[in-house]
């Protein structure tokens, strides 16, 4: 058997290719998140649907009674914040599948980056406002 | 082949079995597949209902936001949830979220490493799809219990 690389037709080495694109340290992090997030997500997902089922047609005073109360209060502010995290890196997984211009892309990305911040703090800030 | 334009282009580069050099594709796109096969069926709308559970979310904020703003805020979240409109938005949300809850579920496991037969796929696929009816309809009849 002779070595795949002898007949190559460049002297670039399969090293030569991948050198240039930066290291890959955080390579797996990304996909990690996701996967966590998602775990972490299902017994909240579970909660928060069945709670916002059972305040269908609820009053004012019963919602906001309900928001305040304080293990409502913490599981909401812990869903809004994991709730987003997993919405900004899925959307961007998305991005980066189907955007094929870089400024597109990059843009994209920091724009779903800026309004997931934004929409978790402004609802953060909504339960805690009711609640404290 | 082309001088590169993009770095990303360097894991795309390969060689023919005679040694020449060729670009290989991009991952393949939605319309490379028989879109409608179980398999890249639920693929698709794993990917669709995750989209579609970002546009939900807006109304959680809203909803949230109006409860905090004070009860002429919330009145107008209430009217429009109850709507033809906001009831039929509600309703396909909870459809894409359950779907979605229950398909990752699919996929946890299989990045542990289980279910990767032909036909456990298919099975599974369609526990999730009969999972996401059932928790469809009990998480209305909470809601119309509750409303009623």
């Amino acid at each position: 058997m002779s070595n795949d690389y002898a007949n190559n037709t460049t002297m670039r080495s399969p090293l030569g290719r991948v050198r240039g694109l930066g290291s890959a340290k955080g390579g797996t992090h990304h996909w990690w998140m996701q996967r966590v997030s998602s775990m972490a997500l299902l017994p909240l997902t579970i909660w928060f649907a069945l709670s916002a089922a059972s305040l269908a047609g609820a009053s004012y005073e019963t919602t906001v009674a309900w928001i305040a109360r304080p293990w409502n209060a913490l599981l909401l502010l812990v869903t809004i914040g994991i709730s987003f995290q997993h919405t900004a890196s899925g959307l961007q997984v998305i991005i980066e599948d189907y955007a094929n211009q870089e400024w597109l892309k990059m843009g994209a990305i920091l724009a779903i980056k800026a309004i997931c911040v934004l929409a978790a703090l402004a609802s953060a800030l909504a339960v805690l406002r009711i609640a404290v | 082949m082309p001088i590169m334009q993009d770095s990303r282009e360097a894991t795309m580069a390969g060689r023919r079995s005679d040694g020449s050099p060729v670009k290989r594709p991009l991952s393949p796109h939605l319309q490379v597949y028989d879109m409608f096969q179980m398999s890249s069926l639920l693929s698709i709308a794993g990917r669709i209902t995750g989209a579609a559970w970002a546009a939900g979310l807006v109304l959680m904020v809203w909803w949230l936001l109006a409860a905090a703003s004070g009860p002429s805020a919330f009145a107008t979240v209430q009217w429009f949830m109850s709507s033809w409109l906001g009831l039929l938005g509600l309703f396909g949300l909870s459809a894409a979220a359950w779907y979605h809850t229950l398909n990752g579920v699919r996929h946890l496991a299989w990045d542990a490493g289980y279910g990767y037969q032909i036909q456990d796929t298919y099975r599974t696929g369609r526990w999730v799809l009969i999972g996401t009816a059932v928790a469809t309809v009990l998480t209305w009849l909470i809601a119309i219990i509750a409303w009623a």
